[in-house]
């Protein structure tokens, strides 16, 4: 018998590391060539790493959430055949399962880790705790320092505990790690009074995959991007009934259905047009802001996976149905995880809407280092005052925010002026200049 | 003039800068030391360079020297005579330097390894994120986020004895070319009895001048009588509520004034004065910050955080105990602080040890300091002299002491007075950290034949127990 390492393959685009979101096998399994071992993910997209060999599984190189740089071990096989041999599993066409949204390349370039061989046993999950009865807390006589040990009194630190609130059962009051555990188990549980009995369980759930990129993106443009938002109201009364025309007229053809999203795609490539600071990458390590000529609009998607930004390329070269269509099958290709990596990347400015959930206001978070991104809010009919009089008027708020850094308070509000100008009168979307 | 930038400035490259600059190092952390050097110091500070260690190390050559004119006088309790010891006196201090300059060096790479900065020159603080360091090449500015002040203290001089020409520091004490055939020691602290009896050793005649009327007014009489008997056998002249009122006419001889006694002269080539020591706060700049002060001190709180932002204090600066193993513990603690760590120093003991003839060791609290603070005590003594070991060291005065709270057991302060029983000072550190009962340490087996039995013995004594006395 020889042993065979399956290696955390290169999966492209220069990603350096990658991290394990699944295990389709296990320790002991034998798995047949071909056969589906892990998927990874990377800032890009989610791969399916394939068995280069038919043998079984010896050792995995890490759990769930852990992320591992290329070239590491990530399977240990024990093969038919003699010798060890160490190889990159080959991703085949990097076969792209559910993807994440993202849009910058990793600038990190973790040093591929060296690790000893037969350090890759999956760590053992801890035993489900047993629910011990929480222990009465009996008030203690005050003495002026408790006694526990360095170890314990660290870890009450860490945890937030004043050690002067736990009952130490050990010799002379002494307080021990099961004391503590005991105090943290009991401090969890409130009292209970009519009939209704508190719930003490805490599941702790690891963020791994697309939650923990959402997460580490998230907090990254909350931290590195002074946003600015800025709320305007819109009458789309005149672009509704142009849309609710246009599908009127469309029924029966082949043409998509039209929301909302494509005439905004029109009005953002117009409005960019004399706006263009906005349609741009700020690479704020660099100090450089990248602006482009094509308009490329990320469109939040919600996905069963979470947040999701496809992207529509170079809208500013399509029609108002193109856009449709476009927004419709890559919104579609989101859901079902079969986007590619390049229809999740490379876009230049995000519109995000909630739909029905729009709300009145909403504060966009900027998709870094993109430094615009407009909201759409819920369309709501409400008596306008125009010309001496009240008039039913459809109304939509839009919530933008804009990277404060790099774009002016006067430049975001003239541009959404310019939007709301360009919607309200919606020939002038599509008469040239 | 060149700017520097970094996470963490530490001020002071002594036993608390230099830790702390390890420890932010190992977490990642970017970190600038700034050390001033010059006679004092230099990385590893004053215990490094002109405190502990070379203290120790010549302390410990002056106990090979003594024993060796002991036995050539035919005093060797087991039969050994040698023929006219002689001592080359530069040996000991090149000797000397020679490990120092091994520990320093062994300091600045491990601060390489962490990636410290390390900008040479003294400091003066502009505001409380930024310092300007004089260095050889010229002023640079630092500044940082957070600030660590870990500038230590300095000999105190007294007014009446300003250091200069045969009146000298510690700091001069381990570096003299020569034995001084005639030595006065200003002060009975530890300082002055750890180089007082050393010198003794070496040959000097030595006088002691001490304005309490014990030596050691720190500790407990019971801890310091084996060490005032050792003196006396050494020939050492201890003066007590004696008051050094200046140099004589003549500058040879210093005059001491002694309640119902005549004033003296008591000639000598030199005078150490070693009456305490004083927070080094001048020069550099901390007037211009917002600090509150404790006395001649830094005040701190107990995560070791001064009265200003993410301006951190440790060591001496910050007050009684002096001592490097606390500067250390708290250097330590900053850094982790400082990396988002919860942390307070929480310490139940410092330990404290006198280098003396024989060592004194105290961890935690007295049997008096225990009933001063509302404590009904156990105490328990065990006698060096009933230890084995202590025999065939030819070592038996002395003992140990362990204090227990009469209640629960709960042991409160272990003391030792013997040859080498600072030694045992991590195992008392430990049982008072552990929260130690007499029953903890009654019931572990200590090594047959160590020191270490008089601690179990002594134990065993508080509840009563003892076997072999």
């Amino acid at each position: 018998m020889g042993t065979r390492i399956i290696k955390m393959p290169d999966v492209g685009e220069g990603v350096a590391e990658a991290e394990i979101v699944e295990w389709h096998v296990t320790v002991g399994q034998s798995v047949l060539e071909d056969q589906v071992l892990a998927a990874v993910m990377t800032d890009k997209a989610t791969v399916e790493i394939p068995s280069p060999v038919a043998g079984t599984v010896v050792a995995l190189g890490g759990e769930v959430g852990t992320v591992l740089a290329v070239g590491s071990e990530l399977v240990r096989l024990e093969i038919a055949g003699g010798g060890t041999e160490e190889i990159a599993a080959t991703p085949p066409g990097a076969r792209l399962s559910k993807a994440a949204h993202g849009v910058s390349e990793s600038k990190e370039r973790a040093a591929p880790e060296s690790r000893a061989p037969g350090a890759h046993e999956p760590a053992a999950r801890p035993a489900p705790r047993p629910s011990a009865e929480p222990v009465p807390l009996t008030p203690r006589p005050a003495i002026a320092k408790p006694v526990a040990s360095p170890a314990v009194r660290r870890r009450a630190r860490d945890a937030g505990v004043d050690l002067r609130q736990v009952r130490g059962s050990g010799p002379a009051g002494r307080i021990g790690h099961e004391d503590l555990e005991a105090f943290l188990r009991g401090s969890a549980a409130a009292a209970s009074g009519g009939g209704k009995v508190a719930n003490p369980a805490v599941e702790t759930i690891k963020i791994v995959g697309l939650r923990r990129r959402i997460a580490q993106k998230m907090a990254e443009s909350k931290r590195r991007i002074a946003h600015f938002s800025y709320v305007e109201e819109v009458d789309v009364t005149a672009v509704e009934e142009l849309r609710a025309t246009l599908n009127e007229q469309n029924k029966g053809t082949d043409r998509p259905r039209l929301t909302l999203m494509p005439f905004l795609m029109q009005a953002l490539v117009r409005a960019i047009v004399d706006f263009p600071d906005v349609n741009a990458l700020y690479d704020d390590e660099a100090e450089t802001i990248e602006r482009h000529g094509g308009v490329h609009i990320g469109i939040a998607t919600q996905t069963p996976a979470g947040l999701m930004v496809p992207v529509v390329r170079h809208c500013e070269a399509r029609s108002l149905w193109d856009c449709a269509a476009e927004v419709r099958r890559l919104a579609e290709a989101a859901r079902q995880g079969t986007a590619t990596r390049a229809e999740l990347s490379g876009s230049t400015i995000t519109l995000t809407s909630l739909g029905a959930l729009g709300g009145i206001v909403s504060t966009p978070v900027i998709n870094r280092p993109e430094v615009a991104i407009v909201g759409v809010n819920r369309q709501v009919v409400r008596p306008v005052w125009q010309g001496g009089q009240f008039v039913p008027r459809t109304m939509m708020n839009l919530s933008s925010s804009f990277d404060h850094r790099v774009i002016d308070g006067f430049v975001a509000a003239s541009f959404v002026q310019r939007l709301k100008s360009l919607l309200e009168a919606p020939a002038t979307l599509f008469i040239e200049a | 003039m060149a700017e520097i930038n970094a996470k963490v400035m530490i001020v002071g490259g002594g036993p608390g800068g230099y830790v702390a600059a390890i420890r932010a190092g190992q977490l990642g952390l970017d970190v600038v030391l700034i050390e001033q050097g010059g006679r004092e110091g230099g990385l590893g500070g004053t215990c490094l360079n002109v405190g502990c260690i070379p203290s120790k190390a010549i302390i410990h050559a002056a106990d090979a020297v003594h024993q060796a004119h002991q036995q050539a006088e035919r005093k060797s309790p087991f039969g050994l005579t040698v023929e006219r010891p002689t001592l080359d006196f530069a040996r000991t201090i090149e000797w000397k330097d020679g490990i120092v300059g091994r520990l320093t060096s062994g300091v600045a790479a491990l601060l390489k390894r962490y990636k410290v900065k390390i900008v040479h020159g003294h400091a003066t603080m502009v505001d409380g994120k930024t310092c300007r360091v004089d260095t050889d090449t010229g002023p640079e500015t630092v500044r940082a986020e957070h600030v660590v002040l870990a500038t230590g203290s300095e000999a105190a001089s007294v007014p009446s004895l300003p250091f200069g020409g045969r009146i000298i520091s510690s700091t001069e004490a381990l570096s003299l070319p020569t034995v001084p055939a005639r030595l006065v020691v200003v002060g009975a602290g530890y300082i002055g009895l750890e180089l007082g009896t050393a010198f003794a050793k070496l040959g000097s005649k030595v006088t002691i001048v001490e304005a309490e009327d014990r030596i050691l007014p720190a500790y407990d009489t019971e801890l310091t009588r084996p060490v005032a008997r050792r003196l006396r056998a050494l020939g050492v002249e201890v003066l007590t509520g004696a008051r050094a009122a200046g140099l004589s006419d003549s500058g040879e001889a210093l005059r001491v004034s002694q309640q119902n006694a005549a004033a003296r002269e008591i000639p000598a080539d030199n005078i150490l004065v070693a009456t305490g020591r004083r927070a080094r706060t001048a020069g550099l700049g901390l007037d211009r910050l917002d600090l509150t002060m404790n006395g001649a001190f830094v005040a701190i709180d107990e995560r070791c955080a001064t009265s200003m932002l993410n301006v951190w204090a440790v060591g001496d600066l910050t007050g009684e105990p002096m001592l490097a193993h606390r500067a250390m513990a708290q250097g330590a603690m900053v850094a982790e602080i400082i990396a988002g760590h919860r942390r307070v120093f929480d310490a139940v003991a410092i330990p404290a040890v006198c280098f003396t003839d024989p060592e004194i060791v105290t961890v935690g609290l007295s049997p008096d300091s225990a009933r001063a603070a509302g404590h009904d005590v156990h105490v328990g003594t065990f006698p060096l002299a009933a230890n084995g070991r202590a025999l065939t060291l030819g070592a038996e005065d002395g003992f140990v002491r362990v204090t227990a709270r009469a209640d629960n057991h709960l042991v409160l302060g272990i003391a030792a007075v013997g040859a080498g029983v600072s030694e045992l000072s991590a195992a008392f550190g430990l049982a008072l950290e552990m929260g130690a009962r007499l029953e903890d340490i009654a019931g572990t087996i200590h090594a047959h034949p160590t020191l270490g039995e008089a601690f179990h013995e002594a134990s065993l004594r508080a509840l009563g127990e003892a076997l072999h006395i």
